[in-house]
């Protein structure tokens, strides 16, 4: 009788020992999104109140980010300055993967002179400096807050563009497609239910390095004037409003600007947590 | 494929994407809801001289015949007349360029110095301490918005210490060396002037810096990651069972076949270079294309705004170029292949 041997499986280590950075990443963002939540409730003080006899105050047990040049409470323009960045974030990228996608998916799915052409224009639009075009757009349509979440949209939907149409020229010669193809079903069919699902994990690792992309891009518009504008209280014109004091009361540009290097960093762990996941062979390279 | 028809189908690539880049840089000028012409020259201007601006500049010909006018222009190398400046876009180019060519070069150099040793060092590192201290501090430059850490730079190094000067190119005091590359570091040393080298190298630090964090850190990244797909590889183990050092083995074999896919990376980096200038000539009063862009941008000035996006739309495309030469060059597998 043959011998039956048993081997013990070892169970998958959970998700978050694997890559305990991206949980880090993570935890950091699903913070951010609580206090930009619950902006109204936690800020100590109205983020628009100037109070003009405690002006620049350095942080103490009452303003403890100490306050700005008008007297406003740092801390409260920083929490709901979280709001306005992850809405950029949001809105950015869900712009411009959407666009991306679409011209990806037509391109990759129906080739040809279609194909050639937009794949020219993303060549075209990777050719541009990405801030000025920013900039020239925020400038044609006035500076504005939604003016430049488009035109840094307009500037990211290529690399969605490529990603996807090189997934779906991959994907599109595979056996399960040919097959739904021979069973009759349309291309929107095919497009929907076949391809798209099976593109969304490159998607989201490059969702999310461009959330924190978006948010710096558009803290640096804003910074140079072209895109919210004060006094919203926006990470970006904080920085640039803290500008004139850096030496004196560095305290205006300092926590803003951390606000902004610690949301992007857990953007981009969170990044690397999903890319090393989804790709087995990269697992800590990155 | 033979270098000189694969550089050819490359060159008309180009041309195409710099037609395109100018249609659409063009196309934006006329969704300004702004009247440049009133823009140029203020609330208070009269109709008739509205219309002199306007039929000076072409303004009140139809679009598709004043961009005609643009592409033929092109051809001869003339940009248009700046609304703002009111000189040639060409030589305000010309004039703005190499500063700004010094600062990002300047960057690059110092980004390719320090992050190729680092990704190295990280990967051969794995796990300790080094290779710690590597990835945070890349994560970092990765992370921090440009703008913030040049002012954070002023604020401690001009500010607080006093060490380095917060601005500008060179030391009001010390006339800047006679043009001829046009780089104040090199014709400094050039004429011979010293004083005005060490003054211009002094002034580059900071901003060099700030704008080449960020490089640095990618850069950083890509060649940890190459280096350790590369060096589990049968050759770089056949080196080290055949004896060699372990320096030799590691710059030698496996650093120079980590480097391909780095040079892709430096190229793309270069691209964005110049988009960082914006904002770091912005915060160090750096006289470059990126604050000349800033500054055209917002007094409408599209002559000028298209001039710097297609001349950084050139460079872009020969640094790609040059970075596919570089690998013909880096890799015999491609050059046969």
């Amino acid at each position: 009788m043959a011998e039956i041997t048993v081997t013990t499986v070892q169970p998958r280590r959970p998700a978050w020992r694997r890559s305990p950075l991206a949980m880090v990443g993570l935890t950091l963002i699903v913070l951010l999104a609580l206090i930009a939540l619950l902006a109204p409730l936690i800020a100590p003080a109205n983020p628009l109140k100037q109070v003009l006899s405690t002006r620049l105050k350095p942080p103490s047990a009452e303003h403890w980010l100490g306050t700005d040049q008008l007297g406003r409470d740092v801390l409260s323009r920083m929490i709901y300055g979280a709001r306005i960045s992850l809405v950029i974030g949001i809105v950015v990228v869900g712009l411009a993967a959407s666009v991306g996608t679409f011209v990806g998916v037509v391109a990759g799915y129906f080739g040809g002179w279609l194909d050639e052409g937009l794949m020219r224009l993303t060549d075209v639009f990777f050719a541009f400096p990405a801030l000025i075009l920013a900039m020239a757009i925020s400038g044609a349509l006035g500076p504005s807050l939604t003016n430049a979440m488009i035109a840094i949209a307009v500037v990211s939907w290529p690399v969605y563009a490529r990603l996807v149409r090189a997934q779906v020229l991959s994907l599109r010669e595979r056996e399960y497609v040919e097959a739904a193809r021979g069973l009759g079903a349309s291309a929107e069919r095919i497009v929907w239910q076949h391809i798209l699902p099976n593109t969304l994990a490159p998607l989201l690792v490059q969702a999310s390095f461009d959330m924190g992309g978006a948010i710096l891009s558009a803290a640096g518009l804003s910074f140079i004037g072209f895109g919210t504008q004060p006094p919203t209280p926006e990470w970006g014109v904080m920085i640039s409003d803290g500008r004139n004091y850096i030496a004196t009361q560095p305290w205006l540009s300092l926590f803003p600007g951390l606000a902004i290097l610690f949301t992007v960093a857990a953007f981009n762990l969170i990044g690397d947590g999903l890319r090393d996941a989804l790709d087995p062979r990269l697992r800590g390279t990155g | 494929m033979p270098l000189l028809s694969y550089l050819l189908r490359r060159l008309v690539g180009f041309a195409a994407v710099l037609v395109g880049v100018s249609i659409i840089t063009f196309g934006l000028s006329h969704l300004v809801p702004a009247d440049p012409a009133i823009v140029a020259l203020g609330d208070h201007a009269t109709d008739a001289q509205i219309e002199a601006f306007r039929e000076k500049y072409g303004l009140n010909k139809p679009v598709p015949e004043q961009y005609l006018i643009y592409v033929t222009g092109l051809l001869r190398g003339d940009l248009g007349i700046s609304l703002r400046t009111r000189r040639p876009v060409a030589a305000d180019l010309r004039s703005f360029f190499p500063a700004t060519f010094e600062l990002s070069l300047t960057a690059l150099v110092l980004s390719i110095l320090i992050g190729i040793p680092a990704g190295v060092v990280s990967a051969t590192a794995r796990n300790r301490l080094p290779d710690h201290i590597v990835r945070i501090v890349s994560l970092i430059g990765g992370s921090v918005p440009i703008f913030w850490l040049g002012l954070i730079l002023i604020g401690f190094f001009y500010g607080r210490l006093g060490w380095l000067p917060g601005g500008a190119r060179i030391d009001k005091f010390i006339p800047p060396p006679p043009m001829i590359t046009g780089l104040f570091t090199v014709d400094s040393l050039l004429a011979g002037n010293y004083k005005a080298f060490w003054s211009s190298v002094h002034h580059l630090i900071l901003p060099a810096l700030a704008l080449g964090y960020f490089s640095t850190a990618i850069i950083a990244r890509m060649m940890r990651s190459s280096m350790l797909e590369v060096l589990n590889q049968a050759y770089v183990l056949a080196a080290r069972a055949k004896g060699l050092r372990q320096w030799r083995v590691t710059w030698r074999h496996a650093a120079r076949n980590a480097l391909i896919p780095t040079v892709t990376t430096i190229g793309v980096t270069f691209g964005s270079l110049l988009s960082g200038a914006v904002l770091t000539e912005t915060i160090f009063s750096w006289p470059g294309l990126g604050r000349y862009a800033t500054n055209s941008a917002i007094n409408l000035d599209f002559p000028a705004v298209m001039g710097v996006t297609l001349l950084a739309a050139l460079v872009y495309t020969i640094t790609n170029l040059i970075v596919d030469m570089g690998y013909h060059w880096l890799d015999p597998r491609i050059r046969n292949g």
